[in-house]
């Protein structure tokens, strides 16, 4: 891409230092949880980066760091061409207005005893102190009509909507700043399968008009599939595969990526009954404890003794992918 | 999706167009009213409370006796109609009417005061202690906790002694233990609350901390802080009742339920009325507060929605 990224982050790591197993005195060495570990990408600006991996697999907290919700550990995240991680707490507080979030379970997003109202012109609170009331809630009720509530629900309160509309909340909250990235933590993974569709095509409408850039997080590789422009599979804190999204699908170069590709259901039973699912056998690692070497190769059907010894960054293996597998 | 977005907008304004009126919403403190005014009980001794209360209030300027008139041709008297008398008089020939009547308001101030300090002490206190975490969170509640293992009685009795009795400290000594309770609440259900989602977007979107604590905390600490408020009431008319009895409260003249049920028990051989009366607003009170307590905690729990 010729356009200069929005949004860096370069070998972002968050580690949690937890108890082990045992008793537990102040001197008994804490170990670390590697949520995230070394974790690189680059999104420029309209574009949309899906990120994939089964459950515990740092999705969430790689979301939060690049926030500071959860501070890394090591690493940079450079927006707009500044590093943040070095930026004083009124840096951060500059960016919020242009990085947004929009959360998985929409009813706990949202204050139980706020109006909708307030709910989505919080942002303008905290951001634009100086607008008038008036211009705040003409706003909202722009906000409110774009991502397709009524405006006589302004008054209402959280626990009185819907999972979606809930969710239609949130995203107006998230967009009523016309930030420049949003993040979505698993949007659609609470919501029934009509609603997913809806939201989703209500988020790339929006996207396409606010040219937004979008991180979306999900589990669900159809969802993904339809959103992404590229996408990023990730394994116990690590990356995988980085690939543009129809390289990635038509041919996954990473072991873990070809597994996770063919446990999707086709609906075509024909298909579906010849197809060959490779089933991954074990469980995933522990986090405080992850193998040496590639941190995937416990349960790669490919793995090789030196596999165990090396492990190797993100490479570019063709001019859409780029895999952290040694064998390819 | 064009097709799709005309729709959607086409069905909102016909909806717009139906209604055009803003739906008041209905808040979750409307739905608890509404579950609260269901419960007989509550309502009925929230109506008890509201009569007392008044009466407190009213009722010694309509009565023709002050609280330190003493009438002496009638001395020990039980109710009477005679000089209006209603509920007898004491050794001294005061009318033991108005005397329940200026004792419930000092009683009553006591109760009302003392959980008003409990709740904004305790639940600033006990916020701040829970969101802040940590070291904060550490000092805050030891200093709870030493506060705690003071003996109140020794408490009030240094104070009364170093200071000499009077109102304004035994309200010092009552509201500096009545938040305690509070604020170790407050700050469990404040460390609960601030890993809920709602609060993680409001950090997301850089709301700062402040108004994190007072907008989205405290507003949802409200249900717990009623209820418990609710049982403080009663629990300081107690103290307060105990100090009094105790001859560390309220003074001669001046009289509290504490004082009158202490000097009614001393008499009540001869003249129960003294103990019963007082005792039984005392009582009622404190049933009916607790009643209305317990009716709160029901009408504010989000699960009975």
């Amino acid at each position: 891409m010729s356009e200069q990224a929005i949004l860096s982050v370069r070998n972002i790591k968050v580690h949690f230092q937890v108890d082990g197993h045992g008793p537990q005195w102040p001197w008994t060495p804490k170990k670390v949880l590697k949520a995230v570990d070394g974790v690189s990408f680059d999104l420029y600006p309209g574009e949309t980066l899906g990120i994939v991996g089964e459950s515990g697999c740092g999705k969430s907290t790689l979301s939060r760091g690049i926030l500071n919700l959860i501070p890394a550990t090591e690493g940079e995240i450079v927006w707009m061409g500044k590093d943040l991680r070095k930026g004083s707490e009124s840096d951060w507080h500059k960016v919020r207005s242009d990085i947004q979030m929009i959360f998985q379970d929409p009813l706990a997003s949202l204050n139980p005893r706020m109006t909708i109202a307030q709910i989505i012109a919080e942002p303008l609170k905290t951001h634009r102190p100086g607008m008038s009331a008036a211009e705040v809630k003409d706003r909202v009720r722009k906000m409110m009509r774009r991502v397709g509530l009524t405006e006589q629900q302004i008054n209402r309160y959280p626990h009185e909507f819907s999972g979606g509309q809930c969710q239609r909340i949130g995203i107006a909250r998230a967009l009523i700043l016309e930030p420049k990235l949003v993040i979505c933590d698993e949007p659609v993974s609470a919501l029934d399968v009509s609603i997913q569709a809806q939201i989703i095509n209500l988020l790339k409408e929006l996207q396409r008009e606010m040219n937004l850039a979008l991180i979306f997080i999900a589990h669900d590789l159809a969802v993904v599939k339809h959103i992404s422009d590229r996408i990023l599979v990730m394994y116990l804190g690590r990356e995988m595969e980085l690939a543009q999204k129809k390289a990635l699908y038509d041919k996954p170069s990473h072991p873990y990526t070809r597994a996770l590709l063919s446990a999707i259901p086709i609906p075509d039973p024909e298909l579906e009954r010849n197809k060959v699912i490779q089933i991954l056998t074990g469980d995933l690692p522990s986090p405080i404890d992850p193998p040496s070497g590639c941190v995937f190769r416990t349960r790669c059907p490919l793995a090789e003794p030196r596999c165990a010894q090396e492990s190797i960054a993100l490479h570019r293996v063709d001019d859409d992918t780029q895999s952290s597998c040694l064998l390819v | 999706m064009l097709f799709q977005k005309a729709k959607r907008q086409a069905l909102a304004e016909s909806l717009s167009a139906t209604t055009d009126a803003v739906i008041e919403g209905r808040s979750p403190w409307a739905d608890a009213r509404r579950r609260f005014l269901k419960n007989k009980a509550a309502v009925a001794s929230l109506i008890v409370l509201l009569v007392i209360g008044i009466l407190i209030v009213a009722g010694p300027w309509v009565l023709p006796h002050a609280f330190d008139d003493t009438d002496m041709d009638a001395m020990n008297f039980a109710p009477t109609l005679q000089g209006f008398h209603l509920f007898g008089t004491d050794d001294l020939g005061r009318d033991l009417l108005v005397r329940t009547l200026i004792g419930g308001r000092i009683s009553f101030m006591v109760g009302i005061l003392g959980t008003v300090v409990s709740v904004v002490i305790g639940v600033s206190w006990g916020a701040v202690a829970g969101f802040f975490g940590g070291r904060i969170d550490a000092l805050m509640m030891r200093f709870v906790d030493v506060m705690y293992a003071l003996p109140f009685m020794l408490f009030a009795i240094l104070l009364m002694t170093f200071f000499g009795r009077n109102l304004v400290l035994m309200f010092v000594a009552l509201g500096a233990i009545s938040w305690l309770d509070m604020a170790r609440i407050v700050r469990g259900q404040t460390l609960s609350l601030k890993s809920k989602e709602f609060v993680e977007a409001a950090h997301a979107i850089g709301v700062p901390r402040r108004h994190i604590i007072f907008r989205h905390i405290v507003p949802n600490l409200l249900g717990i802080v009623v209820v418990y408020a609710t049982v403080t009431i009663p629990n300081v008319i107690l103290t307060e009742s105990v100090l009094s009895f105790l001859g560390m409260g309220v003074q001669e003249p001046m009289t509290s339920w504490g004082v009158l049920v202490d000097e009614g028990q001393s008499k009540m051989e001869a003249m129960p009325w003294l103990l019963l009366i007082p005792g039984f607003m005392l009582s009622l009170t404190l049933y009916c507060a607790n009643y209305v307590g317990d009716g709160l905690r029901d009408a504010l729990d989000p699960k009975d929605r």
